[in-house]
């Protein structure tokens, strides 16, 4: 269980966020949705630790990570695997090495073993016979369920999402948003995904957060959102084709 | 009415001064985290293998090209000049002091900045922009230890032996231009450079190449750490890299001469 509590974050005098509240439940998807630009990925970098908040805190398992020195909040995130926007796939080593980075850092396993976990999560994610392949020799797509494949290797409780399928075709964003549902079904994790796709989002979330000028403006599930009086909801609702 | 905003001389230097103090302030904290990093295991030897590969073995063409002509114009003009005092039998030893005590440790770091220094900057910088230093950390692998530690400790190790091949070749060619252009004896050259060049002088030499080391292939993994701003942000931070570390290297060249000159 993640518990975001008044989180206020500014660049350069820019107030991003400005006193977000959420609980995001364990074992469910739970997707933060808004325009692009209102701080939804910078309020994800917050949930493991890349951003430390100007105020508030962030609780998972009710540990408080923000108060964690370097040496513990690196193992801490060994809880999470995150995709992010771009994949970020280390673009000097292959799809396979990437895959198998977190396993040869973290993993006590034998060579085989590490070859044969990062073929299952290849698989896991609809690919195959590409492990010797670079990242520059993929499509946007591959890319990102490549990243997807290193993010779930090491069986994380949490995997957080950043734009899954943003930049996608409608086929692939359709494939992306089944494996963000296959996986937490398979893996029974906790799932964050960010997005301003609305139809992808119904499709995925157990639980919905609307983020709007820095707080969150509406939360609660599918229909609890499309019922929302709130006149931002209802105008971003409205503009989905 | 639009108004006009001027800054006067003393707002320019107090906002130039506080750039600078943050940046340094930066700079520190960098170092610090590297220093913790550093004794943390696990301990990344193949990365520092691989990184001492690519700062040494691929930098000794540049570093014997550099060097060989170098030494050579250095002898070339040491031994013109000192003709005027029928002194030609002084280049050997001339030469050899100022490659040892200055001209190796300083001439090679400088082509290790310019060579390996950008490309360490320009690496971490592109990653950096692109997220995977991000998702680095959320694989629970600090880039500091990951990408810093096995960079510096490789610079630590490797600078100083390529300052010494620096060195090797760079009185290899001054004695070539000394003996068949200026047609000077080769027992002179060889008697002085004897004499007059002590082991203290070599190892003067390889300390300091040794702290160069450290410092610019720190300063480069900062500068690429620190990048902004995608293709041209990286671009800035190689720039950035090289003109910090020669400056550096050279400013501290002064200082650590006048220590070792002072207490060796």
């Amino acid at each position: 269980m993640i518990q975001l509590i008044n989180i206020r974050k500014s660049f350069n005098g820019n107030q991003v966020l400005k006193g977000v509240n959420l609980h995001i439940p364990k074992g469910k998807v739970t997707v933060i949705l808004g325009p692009s630009g209102c701080g939804k990925s910078v309020l994800m970098k917050h949930m493991i630790g890349l951003l430390v908040p100007d105020e508030g805190r962030v609780q998972v398992d009710g540990v408080d990570i923000h108060r964690l020195d370097d040496a513990r909040l690196n193992k801490f995130r060994k809880k999470f695997g995150m995709l992010f926007q771009s994949a970020a796939l280390f673009d000097s080593l292959t799809v396979g090495e990437n895959v198998a980075f977190p396993l040869v850092e973290h993993a006590s396993f034998s060579k085989r073993a590490i070859d044969d976990r990062v073929q299952e999560c290849l698989a896991l994610v609809g690919l195959q016979n590409i492990v010797h392949k670079m990242p520059s020799e993929l499509s946007g797509g591959m890319r990102k369920r490549v990243g997807l494949a290193r993010a779930i290797a090491l069986q994380p409780e949490i995997i957080l999402y950043d734009e899954p399928t943003t930049g996608l075709d409608p086929l692939m964003t359709d494939a992306i948003n089944h494996l963000i549902i296959d996986t937490q079904k398979k893996l029974s994790v906790t799932s964050v995904v960010i997005s301003h796709d609305i139809e992808g989002t119904f499709e995925v979330a157990h639980k919905v957060a609307v983020l709007h000028e820095g707080v969150i403006v509406a939360e609660g599930s599918s229909r609890d959102i499309t019922g929302s009086s709130h006149p931002f909801v209802q105008k971003f609702l409205s503009k989905r084709s | 009415m639009t108004q006009l905003n001027f800054q006067g001389p003393f707002e320019v230097a107090g906002s130039g001064l506080m750039t600078f103090i943050r940046y340094l302030g930066d700079f520190f904290l960098f170092v610090r985290s590297y220093f913790l990093w550093n004794f943390r295991p696990p301990w990344r030897w193949a990365l520092t293998f691989k990184q001492m590969e690519f700062i040494g073995i691929y930098s000794l063409p540049i570093i014997v090209l550099t060097a060989t002509f170098s030494g050579m114009v250095f002898g070339l003009q040491i031994g013109y000049a000192f003709r005027a005092f029928n002194a030609e039998s002084m280049v050997g030893s001339t030469v050899g002091l100022a490659l040892t005590r200055e001209i190796g440790p300083v001439f090679a770091s400088l082509m290790v900045a310019a060579r390996a220094g950008s490309a360490m900057a320009a690496e971490i910088g592109s990653m950096k922009v692109t997220e995977q230093l991000d998702a680095m950390s959320t694989m629970a692998v600090n880039p500091i230890q990951y990408l810093v530690v096995p960079r510096v400790t490789a610079g630590v190790l490797v600078v100083p032996l390529l300052s010494i091949v620096y060195i090797a070749v760079g009185i290899l060619g001054a004695y070539v231009v000394s003996i068949y252009m200026l047609h000077i004896p080769d027992v002179y050259f060889i008697q002085k450079l004897e004499y007059y060049v002590d082991p203290s002088d070599v190892m003067g030499g390889v300390v300091k190449a040794a702290v160069f080391g450290f410092l610019l292939a720190l300063i480069s993994c900062y500068c690429g750490y620190r990048t902004e701003g995608g293709a041209e942000g990286v671009g800035r931070s190689t720039t950035k890299a090289v003109v910090v570390s020669s400056v550096t290297i050279l400013v501290t060249d002064y200082f650590l001469t006048s220590w070792i000159l002072e207490f060796f």
